[in-house]
Parts: C-alpha cells; sequence; structure tokens
C-alpha cells in the first residue's frame, strides 16, 4: 500500500502575546492509500494545528510533510491550492458551505476548478448520492445542519480525492444526524478509495478507523492500529 | 506540475455572477452610489457639451449675419474703404444706451436702444408679438423687449419717448440676435428703424455709440482669413472685426466658465460615491474573507479568489455607469427649466456615444480603483481562517498600497484637470481633499485614544457599552467619521462658497451711499442737473467729471509700433479702448494704494502724475515711473505713472482705471456722471421722470433695481448650483445609509448575544442610538469646521475678500445630518429588537 500522507518530526510555534506558544512538537505518522485514520485528543492539543499543516493550509516550522508525494515544503501557496484540488477533500465542523452559492453551485466549485466539462450534471448526481436531489437549487440557510453536512461531503468527494481531512465531521450535529453523516463518509471511503483523516473528540468515531493518535499538548501520547 | 488549476476566466464570471446575485442587496447601494455620482457628472459635462455645439451651430443666428465691423465712434476713411471694399455693408446699426418714457404712464426705464437697417437680421428671426409687428416697425415704430412691456403694462398701439421723439409702439420683442439676456434684465432692448436715431438726438459728446455693420457672405468665404487680414488693420482704427465664429468662440468660453463650477460640483458627487465604494467595500470584503478561505482550501488560487471579487466589483462600476449615463441624460432635461433665458440658444437634449463611454470608464474606474485597497485583504486570507479564527496578521505590500493611493490621488487629479482645465487650481482641489482626509483620519483615532485613556468607568452600562463600540476592534468610527465628515464637508464648502458668490455681487446698502448713477451729463447741464435733484430734496453726493482719451504710446512707444511688433506682451485693449478718465485729489473707498504714491497736486515742467489701476498696469506692462502718453480728443497729454491702485471693481459705483490729479483736466472737453441716494421707490421713480423729462440724454443706473436683477439671475445661477448641492447630498446619504447598513452587522451579532444575555431591546437600541449620535455629530461638526477653514481659503486666495461664515451649515446642515446618521443607524437595527435572538443570528450567519 503506497504511502498518501506521512508527517516526520513536526513543529509549530505560533506567538502569542509577547511569548511562543509550542503547538505542536516532533509529531510523526503515516498514513496510507485507502486508509482511515483519526486525530484525538482534548480541546487545545494542536488536533486542527496539526489537520491544517497536513493539508497544506499553513507553513511548518520544523519537519516535513510528503502529501501525496509531493513535500509541502517545496509548495508556494498557490502550488498547495493546486496540490488540495487535485488530491485533497475537506469536511469542516462548521460546514463551511459558501453562503451565496446555492448547494449544487457548493459542490461543483472543485469540479470547475479542475475544468470538468459538465460539472453541473455530476454534482447533481453526487447530491443525489447523499440524498439531497431535491435541494439543489437551495442556499445553505435554507439548509438544516444535517443537510449541509451532507452537501459538504458531496463537496467533499466531488473530485475523487485521493485524501479527505474532516475536521470534527459530526461535532454540530445531533447523534442521530451524527451517526448518518459519518456512515455517508465511511461508504464513500469505500466507494472511491479515499484515504479518511478524521479530527475528533468522539472516541466511539476514532474506534470505527483504521489507525489513530491521541494528541496531548501537541505531542503523540498515544499510537493505536 | 501546473502552478494553478484549469479553471478559466469563464469561471470567474461564473462565480462573481453566483456571489453577486446572492449579495446584490449589499451591492445595491454601492451601484446606487456609483450611479448618482456617474449622473451627477455626466449630466453637465453633457449639457456643457450640448451648449457648446449649439452655440457653434446657432452661431450666425446669436450675430444675426456671417460678421460684423464694429465700432465705438463713427468710422473713419480707412475703415469706410475696407468696409466699400467688401461691397458695403448689408445692414447698419447704431445702438446706446438711453433712457426712455412711457408717455401713456409716466413710466421711466434704462433701455438699450438699438436702430438698425432694413435687413437686420439675415440669420435668426426677431420673434415679435404680434407677428406683423416684425415688419410694422420698419415704417417708423418701435419694437420693445416683452418683459419690460409687461413690467410697464404697455401693449402696441401705445407709445415710447425717446429723446427728442415719441414712436408708437408695434408690438413686444420676444428675440433679437445680438442682445444678451444677462445684459438685457439691465438694459433691455428697444429697436427702432436706424434713420429715426439723429432724430432722437441722443448722440451728444460722452454718449457711448457702438456702430455696426453687418455682413453676408458667400458660403465659401474664409472668415478666420478674413479676420486675420482685416482685424489688425481694424484694430489700428479703433475698429473690430466679430466673424460669428469668434462671436461662438466667446459666448462659449462665457459659459464654460460656469460649466467648470458645475462641473466640479457633478465630481464632488462623484468623489463622494467613491468615499461609499471604498467604505462599504471594506465593510463587504470583510464579510466574505471566510468564503475566500475556503475556496483557497478547495483549491482556488490567490489570483483567482482576488478576481472573483474584483470582476464583481468592476460589473457594479459597469451597470452603475450605464444607470448613471441615463439618469445623467434624464436629469439634463432639467437644466434648459432651471437656467430659462440665461442660456443663449435652444439645446436638443441627446445620449450621445461619448456620454455613454464616459459613464462607463467613470463607473469602472471610480468602482475599481476605490475598491483595489479593501480587496487586496483578499490576497492575504490564509486558508486556514476556514478551520478556526486566525489571528489577523494580513500585512497587504507596502508598494501595493503606494500604488493604489497614487492611483487614486492620480484619478481625482487628471479628472478635476479635465473638468477645469488649470494644472494649479486641480493641485489645490486634490491636495485640500487630501489634507481633509489626513485631518478626519487624525481626528478619528485621536477621538477613539482620547476615550480609551479617560474612559467614563463609572458611567451607566448603556452609556459605556455605546461609548467602548467606538473603540473596540472592529469599530466603525474611522469609516463613518471619513464618510460622514468628507460629505458634509463638501456639502458646507458648496453652500459657504455660493454664499461668497452672491456676496460678492451685493452692494453694500449704507445710508449715505449712493443708490443712483446719472450718466452722460454735458458740461453745460451738471448745474441744472443738480438743481433739478436738489429741488426733489434728494441730496448730491459725488459730481464726477468724465474726460474720455486714448493711449498714444507707452514708455515712449507708440501704440501703432506697439501693435505691429508681434513680441509685444501689451494688451490689445490697451491700444484700442477709449478711456473714461477722471481727475480728482483724494482716493475714494473702493480703492486702495498699492505702490508709488498718491500725487493731488500738479507740478511744473514735468509730467503730468497720474494713478493707474493695477489690471491697467499688468494689462499695459507699465510700473510706477513709466511714461504713458494719451491722446485727449486731438491733444497729447504726456503723464508719468506715480501710483498704482487695487480697485474694487464689484462695487456698483463709478471706478477709474485711470485718474488724474486736479488741475490739468479741467478745461478739457468733458460730460459728467452724478450719484445720489433716494430713500424710496416712489421718490426714485418721480425723480427719474423729471429727469427724463428735462434731460433726455442722461443715463440712469438706478443700483436699487439692478441689485434686484442682479440678485435674480444670480438666484437663477443658484438655483442649478443649489439642485446641483443637492445631488451631492443625495449621494452623501446615499454613501452614509451604504456605510451604516454594512456596518450594522457589526452590531447585530453584538446587540443579540446582548440580548441573549438578558439585555432589554430599548436598552439595546439606546446604545446603538448613542453611538450613531457621536459618530454623525463627531463626523458631521468635523466637516463643517474644515468646510469654514477652506472657504476661509478659498475667500483669502481665489475670491480676495474676507469671510464671515453664515450660520445656516452649523444650525441646519450639522443637526441634519446627525439625525439622518441616528434615524439611519437605529432604523437599521430596529430588527435586532423585533425578532427573537436566535433569528437574528441565524440571520446574520446567512
Amino acid at each position: 500500500m503506497s504511502k498518501i500522507l506521512k508527517v516526520e518530526n513536526l513543529s509549530k510555534t505560533y506567538r502569542s502575546g509577547d511569548h511562543d506558544l509550542h503547538v505542536l512538537n516532533k509529531v510523526s505518522f503515516e498514513v496510507n492509500s485507502g486508509e482511515t485514520f483519526a486525530i484525538v485528543g482534548p480541546s487545545g492539543s494542536g488536533k486542527t494545528t496539526l489537520l491544517g499543516l497536513c493539508a497544506g493550509l499553513d507553513t511548518t516550522d520544523e519537519g516535513a510533510i510528503w502529501l501525496c508525494g509531493q513535500n509541502l515544503v517545496d509548495l508556494d501557496e498557490d502550488g498547495r491550492a493546486l496540490l488540495r484540488n487535485q488530491n485533497v477533500g475537506f469536511v469542516f465542523q462548521d460546514f463551511q458551505l459558501l453562503p451565496t452559492l446555492t448547494a449544487v453551485e457548493n459542490v461543483v466549485v472543485p469540479l470547475e476548478l479542475r475544468g470538468v466539462k459538465k460539472a453541473m450534471d455530476q454534482g447533481k448526481e453526487l447530491l443525489a448520492k447523499v440524498g439531497l436531489a431535491d435541494r439543489a437549487s437551495h442556499y445553505p440557510s435554507q439548509l438544516s445542519g444535517g443537510e449541509q453536512q451532507r452537501v459538504a461531503l458531496a463537496r467533499a468527494f466531488a473530485n475523487q480525492p485521493s485524501i479527505l481531512f474532516a475536521d470534527e465531521p459530526t461535532g454540530n450535529l445531533d447523534d442521530e444526524t451524527g451517526t448518518k453523516i459519518e456512515q455517508l463518509l465511511f461508504d464513500l471511503n469505500k466507494e472511491q478509495g479515499t484515504a479518511l483523516v478524521i479530527v475528533t473528540h468522539d472516541l466511539e468515531l476514532a474506534q470505527k478507523t483504521d489507525k489513530s493518535i491521541r494528541l496531548r499538548s501537541g505531542k503523540i501520547e498515544e499510537t493505536i492500529g | 506540475m501546473d502552478k494553478e488549476n484549469k479553471a478559466g476566466f469563464l469561471w470567474l464570471l461564473k462565480m462573481a455572477w453566483r456571489d453577486g446575485k446572492a449579495s446584490y442587496g449589499k451591492l445595491l447601494l454601492f451601484v446606487f452610489s456609483i450611479t448618482l455620482g456617474v449622473a451627477a457628472v455626466v449630466s453637465v459635462q453633457s449639457f456643457s457639451r450640448l451648449l457648446k455645439e449649439n452655440i457653434a451651430q446657432q452661431s450666425k443666428e446669436l450675430l444675426g449675419a456671417d460678421f460684423l465691423i464694429e465700432s465705438d465712434k463713427p468710422v473713419n476713411e480707412k475703415v469706410q474703404g475696407i468696409i466699400d471694399s467688401l461691397g458695403g455693408a448689408d445692414a447698419r446699426e447704431i445702438n446706446f444706451l438711453s433712457m426712455a418714457s412711457f408717455p401713456g404712464n409716466e413710466g421711466t426705464k434704462l433701455l438699450e436702444v438699438r436702430g438698425v437697417e432694413t435687413g437686420f437680421p439675415f440669420y435668426g428671426d426677431l420673434e415679435t408679438e404680434p407677428t406683423a409687428a416684425v415688419n410694422s416697425f420698419r415704417k417708423g415704430e418701435a419694437l420693445v423687449d416683452a418683459t419690460t412691456m409687461l413690467q410697464f403694462g404697455l401693449k402696441a398701439g401705445d407709445s415710447i419717448k425717446l429723446g427728442a421723439i415719441t414712436l408708437p409702439i408695434a408690438g413686444a420683442l420676444e428675440t433679437v440676435p445680438g442682445s444678451t439676456s444677462v445684459f438685457g434684465a439691465i438694459a433691455p432692448p428697444v429697436l427702432i428703424p436706424l434713420e429715426y436715431i439723429d432724430a432722437t438726438g441722443l448722440i451728444q459728446t460722452g454718449s457711448r455709440i457702438d456702430y455696426k455693420y453687418y455682413f453676408q457672405s458667400d458660403e465659401n468665404q474664409d472668415l478666420e482669413m478674413l479676420n486675420d487680414e482685416l482685424g489688425p488693420i481694424l484694430d489700428a482704427e479703433q475698429a473690430d472685426l466679430d466673424t460669428h465664429l469668434s462671436e461662438a468662440r466667446r459666448m462659449g468660453r462665457r459659459y464654460e466658465n460656469f460649466g467648470k463650477f458645475l462641473n466640479l460640483v457633478g465630481f464632488i458627487a462623484l468623489l463622494l460615491g467613491c468615499v461609499g465604494i471604498a467604505s462599504g467595500m471594506g465593510i463587504y470584503v470583510q464579510m466574505k474573507l471566510k468564503s475566500i478561505a475556503v475556496l483557497k482550501c478547495l483549491g482556488a488560487s490567490k489570483k483567482q479568489s482576488y478576481l472573483i471579487f474584483f470582476i464583481q466589483i468592476a460589473c457594479m462600476g459597469i451597470v452603475g455607469g450605464l444607470l448613471g449615463t441615463l439618469f445623467g441624460y434624464l436629469l439634463q432635461q432639467l437644466f434648459p427649466v432651471l437656467l430659462g433665458d440665461l442660456i443663449p440658444v435652444e439645446v436638443g437634449i441627446t445620449l450621445s456615444l461619448q456620454s455613454i463611454l464616459l459613464g462607463l470608464s467613470l463607473g469602472l474606474a471610480m468602482s475599481v480603483l476605490f475598491a483595489l485597497y479593501p480587496l487586496m485583504k483578499t490576497l492575504y486570507v490564509s486558508p486556514l481562517e476556514a478551520l478556526r479564527v486566525v489571528q489577523e496578521n494580513r500585512s497587504r505590500s507596502k508598494l501595493a498600497i503606494t500604488a493604489v493611493g497614487f492611483g487614486i490621488v492620480l484619478f481625482v487629479f487628471s479628472f478635476s484637470f479635465w473638468l477645469l482645465g488649470n494644472f494649479q487650481r486641480s493641485l489645490f482641489f486634490v491636495v485640500g481633499l487630501l489634507l481633509v482626509y489626513l485631518i478626519l483620519t487624525g481626528i478619528a483615532n485621536l477621538f477613539m485614544w482620547l476615550l480609551k485613556k479617560f474612559f467614563p468607568h463609572s458611567w451607566g452600562f448603556i452609556a459605556r457599552q455605546s461609548l467602548k463600540n467606538l473603540f473596540r476592534p472592529q469599530n466603525q468610527t474611522l469609516v463613518l467619521v471619513l464618510a460622514i465628515g468628507i460629505g458634509t464637508f463638501l456639502i458646507s464648502t458648496l453652500y459657504f462658497t455660493k454664499d461668497m458668490l452672491l456676496e460678492k455681487a451685493a452692494i453694500e446698502d449704507r445710508a449715505n451711499s449712493a443708490n443712483m448713477i446719472l450718466m452722460d451729463i454735458q458740461t453745460q447741464q451738471v448745474d441744472a442737473v443738480a438743481k433739478t435733484i436738489e429741488s426733489s430734496g434728494i441730496p448730491v453726493i459725488d459730481k464726477i467729471p468724465i474726460v474720455t482719451m486714448r493711449v498714444e504710446s507707452i514708455k515712449g512707444r507708440p501704440v501703432n509700433e506697439i501693435r505691429s511688433d508681434s513680441t509685444s506682451q501689451v494688451n490689445r485693449w490697451i491700444l484700442n479702448h477709449e478711456f473714461r478718465v477722471t481727475y480728482r485729489d483724494s482716493m475714494i473707498n473702493s480703492e486702495r494704494l498699492l505702490h508709488g504714491e498718491w500725487v493731488s497736486n500738479v507740478e511744473k515742467n514735468a509730467d503730468i502724475p497720474i494713478s493707474i489701476s493695477n489690471d491697467f498696469a499688468n494689462m499695459a506692462k507699465v510700473t510706477v515711473g513709466d511714461p504713458v502718453a494719451f491722446n485727449v480728443q486731438g491733444r497729447i497729454m504726456n503723464t508719468e505713472v506715480r501710483s498704482i491702485r487695487e480697485v474694487d471693481w464689484s462695487r456698483l459705483q463709478p471706478n477709474f482705471s485711470i485718474v488724474f490729479p486736479a488741475g490739468v483736466l479741467e478745461n478739457a472737453p468733458q460730460f459728467g456722471v452724478m450719484t445720489t441716494r433716494t430713500n424710496s421707490d416712489e421718490g426714485s421713480a418721480k425723480l427719474q421722470q423729471q429727469l427724463v423729462r428735462e434731460f433726455p440724454n442722461v443715463s440712469i443706473l438706478d443700483l436699487k433695481r439692478i441689485l434686484s436683477l442682479l440678485e435674480e439671475i444670480l438666484g437663477k445661477i443658484g438655483w442649478v448650483i443649489n439642485f446641483m448641492a443637492f445631488f451631492s447630498i443625495f449621494v452623501g446619504v446615499a454613501v452614509l445609509m451604504g456605510a451604516i447598513y454594512s456596518s450594522k452587522h457589526q452590531r447585530v451579532k453584538q446587540g443579540a448575544l446582548l440580548r441573549t444575555l438578558g439585555a432589554k431591546g430599548a436598552q439595546i437600541l439606546k446604545m446603538i442610538a448613542i453611538e450613531y449620535a457621536i459618530l454623525g455629530f463627531l463626523g458631521a461638526f468635523m466637516g463643517v469646521l474644515l468646510a469654514v477653514l477652506g472657504s476661509s481659503l478659498l475667500a483669502w486666495m481665489l475670491f480676495e475678500t474676507t469671510f464671515a461664515p453664515s450660520s445656516i451649515p452649523f444650525l441646519i446642515i450639522l443637526p441634519a445630518i446627525t439625525l439622518l446618521v441616528f434615524a439611519l443607524g437605529v432604523g437599521n437595527s430596529i430588527g435586532i429588537v423585533r425578532n427573537s435572538p436566535l433569528a437574528v443570528l441565524k440571520k446574520e450567519k446567512e
């Protein structure tokens, strides 16, 4: 199995007021293609920072990240954006749909960025897959939380990414809706062979993944699987 | 690997459209700002151009002929030779100002008597009522200005007395080529056949007579060449050649100045629109940052996420530009109605390609340029912001900020230069605006600093919250103080300027100052006229002797030699004009000594010491000590400039370029001017009737009447200025609405959260009300204050007068704008109180 994500001795420090805040300290792990991977830990342990760095949303201070075979340090912001567009999907805790775009317009953004023809047709198919065929022309504000997260899932899987990063994907949803979203996430993972990296507080969800790490104060406290 | 994804320009357009259609409510106000700004400029610009074009097209109708030769004295043999060589004049005219009386109702009025030969006008029409009067007057009747007829209740068949003759009135004269409406308001025209002029007996010494010879030419005749050939020869003989082309140019220039002022007012409206774009766009972009971060997460490049919003704004500019052009076209239709007979030709309003291009380019330039700075934020948004709140650290490139700032200043300067055509004034305008911007920014920051430093911690919860809102992160103090301050500054400056223009034209109505001037009094009539005045119980304030003369030589060079010297800087008017000169032993209150010394007595064996005005000195290129010789009706008098005076020509009283000392000109052929003061309209009318009866050649200027006419004319101009100022105010309001509407989002969330924590609706409204009232007052007060400073500078540098600010901006504009900001702010926030906190928060999230 090829490695889709490799993190080596990763450290990150932020400046807060007049002192440095060491958010991540020498973190290393690997994720293989098609694998599901969870990052757990208490609030402030550095989970979201780690996710952001792995997806190339921020730059590292120390260490290296290889995403889809590319060393992120070698890429500038636009280079990392292109890599994300071609290989990465995102699911956020608060959905992060573009509020001024309809459901289907949100879904087709990654496809259109890749220059896919007939993106709208594909977008509608994806929405149908997540059970929202009849909500295609609705704006995010006209959808419930669960519906919004399903649109976000359809968008995340639209460009058939090699890896999908999910930041607390069920954190803003009730249990029932959360379970449905989880199921959808894992179904799509299986169907498309997409590696899944999930940041979560939810230990039950973490247990469903192939591998997981537990962070505490920026360090890996435990590796499972 | 490619540097960018495959989404092309079409995708950017699509995204701009998708986002724009969902945000149209927020964008509408920006489009509105652009529309009004562009409409103001396009309407004035297009109307000025159309007026100029129409003047050029109708130039023959304005002159009544292809060209004319005119002189203020009977033409000499040489000029007559030229007239003959041109085939003789096709029609002649003699005109002068004279008092006319209407025997039917004892009325008197100063009129411009125009004796015209049959044939005139060759172009354009004499419009009369009844229409047949245009022919019947040729048989020895008079056509009297229609307004005068109305004023004195005259009708066809009544009679008019001009000097020694009384003529029947053929009808009312509606329009006649060669009479301007502004001058016509003071001395309206009366047309009589030329052959009756001599019989009036009004052509006497000192009378200001104008002799005109009208010509029709072949269509192929090159009038410019004719002017070049004959102009200098006629100049030397104190005559002029005017072609319909030069007349159109002259008239065009006159309206150009007025147009320039209006253009500037329009431009101010445009700038207000720009302030609206800059302030609103800053808040708009702030609201879009999260979406931009998400787009970047999904793989959009920096450039793409920037261009989506850039395209949106450019499209907004184009739509605003087009709507503005259309609105400007509609607005133009009002100008002829507002200006009435102040414009000399009928102007057909059309929508030209030039106007459309102007509107489009203005809309595009103002939207893009003023949105560039806030848009720069999009470049520095980290995609990480989609995951969590990132500490704001968007260091924008200093070079880019400088470039945008420079671009804005260049745009404002270039556009003002295009409108004003004067480098220095444009620079003054731009530097002034820049200073206002900097001062307002400084004041807003100082205000926030002072508030923080001396915060009244002991005050109640509501007051403390309101005051804290003024300096908290994401406060709107700077943006609103700038928008309100600049808007108020521009509106108040316009108001003060208009005041100054009107003030300058008014005469001082002091108890002992003259309000009636009697002109063209023959030497032998002086005592008799004075006696008539005094016998009515009215004092003669001043008797001013006048001697006419022409310049013979300047610094030893004869005028003919100067005329033929193409390098000479001496103004032609100095060389050709017949000056009306007085003599006295002291200066008067409208004069101030600038250089040299005032000499009241003649010195023996020396050149005559004279005093000249600074205008004369500039035009004749002479200074104290220079010799100037005058031809006083055939006798050469050598003089020396001994003093230069500044003369306030705006005072309605006899003023002189050249003043001789007493004891030189007493025996020269002369005539007199007398000033007097009447205390009532009735007394004034009675005296005028008596004077016209006894001394028909004496012209009377009733200053009171002239002043009220001037006020009427300025009132009309003021109407247009007010109209455009109102437009600026309207744009200012739109800008305020835009800024406040955009800024309300900052307060809505906070208000809803406070309600969740238990604050009452009334408490929240009070907080918002106090915040907006303070912002409104601070911005408006600073705006008016800066306008006082700006207007004082204008008064000192441009109008050369002292400036006493009217209280209107303080009493009306300041409270009105404060109230407007207050009402808009509170009105916008009522939704927070009416709806549940949850509904408000949900709506805000959308």
